[in-house]
């Protein structure tokens, strides 16, 4: 496994720990049902803590401690499974996350550009993806019908803006 | 009609470019089938019984000339020389090489169509009324909100992924002609007090093995919400839409499930956020934009009764045939909406030529401004035809066996292409279809009995819409065997129903004469002026039932 | 993996679609793809069924051929002949367009 972060392949910094794991001194990943159980001790933590959410949690559960976790994982157990576009899309456009929310599980290439749209910054891919395939996918598409979590302008700005260009120049 | 702008274009493009690689990567192996699959679906291609099979998206149905003479050459270098048109107003190809894909959607391309989330867990094909901008009591033309949903819905990062496939219709007219309330978003357009046009909104409809009328979930979305709206509803279906099992990831099942109650209640909760944060927020010039591609066309000032017309139809009682059923209304003095029957005696019903493709299209660009429409009946419409040239458009289409007069008549069926084209079937439908066209054939008969639609479908995925056919034939696999079961009543118009049952199935040899017997039933006990789905509501299942299966 | 075969079935063959074109093909005694029933290898009984469809394998891995499965076939003087409504037509073309498909292209097609 790999990790992209803001289109860089970086060392993971996170290590995801199980539920019986002691925690690690350094940035720990954990359950939602961990982070239940163990919250205040895991909120008064120095060092980075993310939350992993699977298919079904949605990140409203823990939208009350999004100012403690620098990580929201979320998890694709399929591909076929796109529930986490949505979790990501409110984890930025709801809630305002601005930590990393990081794709983890079944991620494919041919997926790449639709969770950054949606506002992954962080992709956990398979070994076999290269800086030139991640570039190729993540830019296969230069232009957007419809607003997202990464704000990039839509087809629909970019004609008002000739529209206004057109009027100013008429 | 719409027409692409550099945006359109440059989306379609690179996704042809994307697929190409795809495709090549695929066969180089680079690619296991299990990954390219939901690749190859969301850009149309399906491995059928055959062969690999296309599916070419025609939004909300309408084409010009030079897309459907595209379609005919595609049809031609790359296929076997025809087409199928769909219950969803698409068009398949049923031979083409998966090698030769790339290169056949990048000819598509250039005449700005292409074969984008014809399937998939996607948002399909918007459809709509084959009489937009014509019909008399048209609130507004369906196809300008039909297009602004394409383009949203288009690539739509958050909902590429749904739990099912997601279909939306709509409708301009009270009348309802594109089947909404058996879709899974379908739109009505309405306007208000004030004259102001807004949207009903329907939800959870559907056909398949569970089917299932829409929920009406609003009475007025304003146009400027619409798309606040309908990403309320997918988001709430994305998150809560069961992926457990994939005969209850419909929307419809959500819905049945929480309850119309519920669903409603999410739906207006996430609106309501949606409409805070107003990035969907749908700006009047841009529909303005929208909308002035598909205002009416130069019409002349025409009387409305045309000497020429009259003079023809006393001079020529097919073609007086013709005009009374193929010929609806227009809003426009002089002027008369055409449809070309795809159903002749016998024929593959929506079966379509390459030939047949490039006459329609002459016909198309000299007396229908340019455009036509494919009817989710599988036929096609021409809908700005002057009454004086009627005549000579019957004449032109008939040199190329496309002036069957039949539409809305029993032998105007819906068949799926069943068994004798589709992997998923259980049973031909086309071959029933053909031996009950040529039954009924009788031009005097068919007007006598009157309208009867008759949907067949080879498999409980019902592509061909039996459950809502004032007469079904679903085909099913007894054993090994071809059998037949009939439902009765069932409608897709604005008094939508599901058909019921009416008893055991019958075999390939039996149903044919029970579909007569079921037509003379009609026929003894209606009353003036009763079509026979009136029939029906009025009697009940019951005297079907007994004649069907009195005892031999 | 797609399976179109009566429990029980006595025969069996396998059939797939090349990875190129989609047209259907069968596997031949000597691990080559015909598109012809009557060139298809056929197994008496479960083990050898399943070996054959093993057979198949290779070509999949090659990407030659997609979805390779075991259906029903019928030994008789005249050829093989596929035993289900499905497959016959599989092997003939469409029963509605006698002039596209195997029938119109190839001999020993059966009805």
């Amino acid at each position: 496994m790999q990790l992209i972060k803001n289109g860089s392949f970086i060392e993971d910094q996170f290590v995801t720990v199980g539920d019986d794991e002691a925690l690690p001194e350094g940035a720990a990943i954990v359950s939602l049902e961990r982070w239940q159980a163990e919250r205040e001790t895991l909120r008064a933590r120095n060092a980075p803590v993310g939350v992993r959410l699977k298919s079904g949690q949605e990140p409203s559960v823990i939208a009350q401690d999004l100012d403690k976790l620098a990580v929201v994982a979320l998890e694709f157990p399929a591909y076929r499974n796109g529930r986490a576009y949505s979790y990501a899309r409110l984890l930025r456009e709801r809630y305002g996350f601005k930590g990393e929310v990081r794709a983890v599980g079944n991620v494919l290439r041919d997926q790449f550009q639709f969770m950054i749209r949606c506002g992954f910054d962080a992709l956990e891919v398979a070994d076999n993806i290269t800086p030139e395939i991640f570039a190729e996918c993540a830019g296969f598409f230069t232009a957007f019908y419809q607003p997202a979590a990464d704000g990039k302008p839509t087809v629909l700005s970019l004609r008002q803006r000739l529209a206004a260009r057109a009027q100013a120049a008429g | 009609m719409y027409r692409y702008d550099e945006f359109d274009q440059q989306i379609v493009n690179e996704r042809v470019a994307q697929f190409r690689g795809q495709v090549a990567r695929r066969l180089s192996g680079e690619l296991t089938e299990d990954e390219f699959k939901p690749l190859r679906l969301m850009n149309g291609v399906y491995l059928q019984l055959h062969a690999y099979m296309l599916r070419i998206a025609i939004p909300y149905g309408t084409l010009s000339s030079r897309q459907l003479r595209m379609l005919a050459h595609l049809g031609r270098k790359y296929d076997r020389g025809y087409g199928h048109f769909t219950t969803r107003q698409n068009l398949q190809f049923n031979w083409p090489a998966l090698k030769d894909m790339p290169d056949l959607l990048a000819e598509l391309a250039t005449v700005e169509m292409h074969a984008i989330q014809t399937s998939g867990n996607c948002i399909r094909n918007v459809t709509s009324d084959q009489y937009a901008g014509a019909a008399k009591n048209e609130i507004e033309d369906p196809r300008i909100v039909s297009e602004i949903i394409r383009q949203w819905s288009t690539f739509h990062p958050e909902f590429s992924f749904l739990p099912r496939k997601f279909k939306i219709a709509v409708s301009g007219t009270p009348d309802d002609r594109a089947a909404i309330r058996v879709h899974d978003i379908g739109i009505q357009i309405v306007q208000d007090a004030k004259g102001n046009i807004g949207y009903e909104v329907y939800v959870g409809g559907g056909l398949g093995r569970t089917p299932m009328i829409g929920k009406k979930l609003t009475d007025f979305v304003p146009k400027e919400d619409l798309l606040a709206y309908l990403e309320a509803v997918m988001r709430v279906y994305n998150m809560y839409g069961r992926r457990d099992n994939m005969y209850k990831s419909r929307i419809k099942i959500l819905v049945h499930e929480i309850g119309a109650e519920e669903m409603k209640r999410q739906v207006d909760a996430e609106f309501a956020e949606l409409k805070k944060a107003g990035t969907l927020h749908l700006p009047l010039e841009e529909v303005a934009r929208i909308e002035a591609y598909f205002r009416p066309p130069a019409f002349e000032d025409l009387p409305n009764e045309s000497t020429e017309l009259n003079k023809a139809v006393l001079a020529d009682p097919d073609f007086a045939n013709w005009v009374k059923s193929n010929i609806a209304e227009h809003k426009v003095p002089g002027y008369a909406i055409v449809n070309i029957s795809l159903k002749p005696i016998g024929g593959v019903p929506g079966d379509c030529t390459s030939d047949q493709m490039d006459a329609v299209a002459d016909i198309a660009e000299k007396y229908s401004f340019d455009e036509l429409r494919v009817t989710h009946e599988q036929n096609l419409t021409l809908a700005h035809v002057r009454k004086k040239d009627l005549h000579a458009v019957y004449e032109a289409l008939k040199k190329h066996d496309l002036a069957t007069a039949n539409i809305n008549l029993i032998t105007d069926q819906i068949a799926c292409p069943g068994l004798d084209y589709c992997a998923l079937a259980n049973a031909r439908s086309i071959p029933i279809a053909q031996r009950i066209s040529e039954r009924f054939a009788d031009i005097a008969r068919q007007h006598e009995i009157g309208e009867l639609k008759i949907n067949n479908s080879g498999c409980i995925n019902a592509c061909g819409h039996h459950h809502v056919g004032h007469i079904g034939i679903l085909g099913v696999d007894k054993k090994g065997v071809e059998y037949y079961q009939v439902t009765l009543g069932g409608a897709a118009d604005e008094k939508t129903a599901i058909g019921e049952i009416v008893g055991p199935a019958f075999t390939e040899g039996e149903i044919v004469d029970a579909i007569e017997k079921i037509v003379n039933t009609y026929l003894g006990i209606r009353t003036e002026g009763e079509r026979f789905i009136d029939t029906y509501r009025r009697v009940g299942i019951e005297p079907f039932k007994e004649n069907l299966y009195a005892a031999h | 993996m797609a399976q179109h075969t009566r429990k029980g079935a006595q025969f069996q063959a396998v059939t797939a679609n090349r990875l190129a074109d989609g047209i259907v093909v069968y596997l031949t005694a000597d691990a080559q793809w015909s598109e012809s029933l009557q060139d298809a290898a056929v197994a008496e009984g479960k083990e050898a069924a399943e070996a054959l469809l093993a057979k198949a394998t290779p070509a999949v891995e090659d990407n030659l051929v997609v979805e390779p499965y075991l259906f029903e076939v019928v030994r008789e003087d005249s050829g093989i002949r596929a035993a289900s409504v499905r497959e016959t037509i599989r092997q003939a073309g469409p029963t509605v367009r006698l002039d596209l498909g195997k029938q119109a292209e190839l001999s020993g097609v059966h009805s």
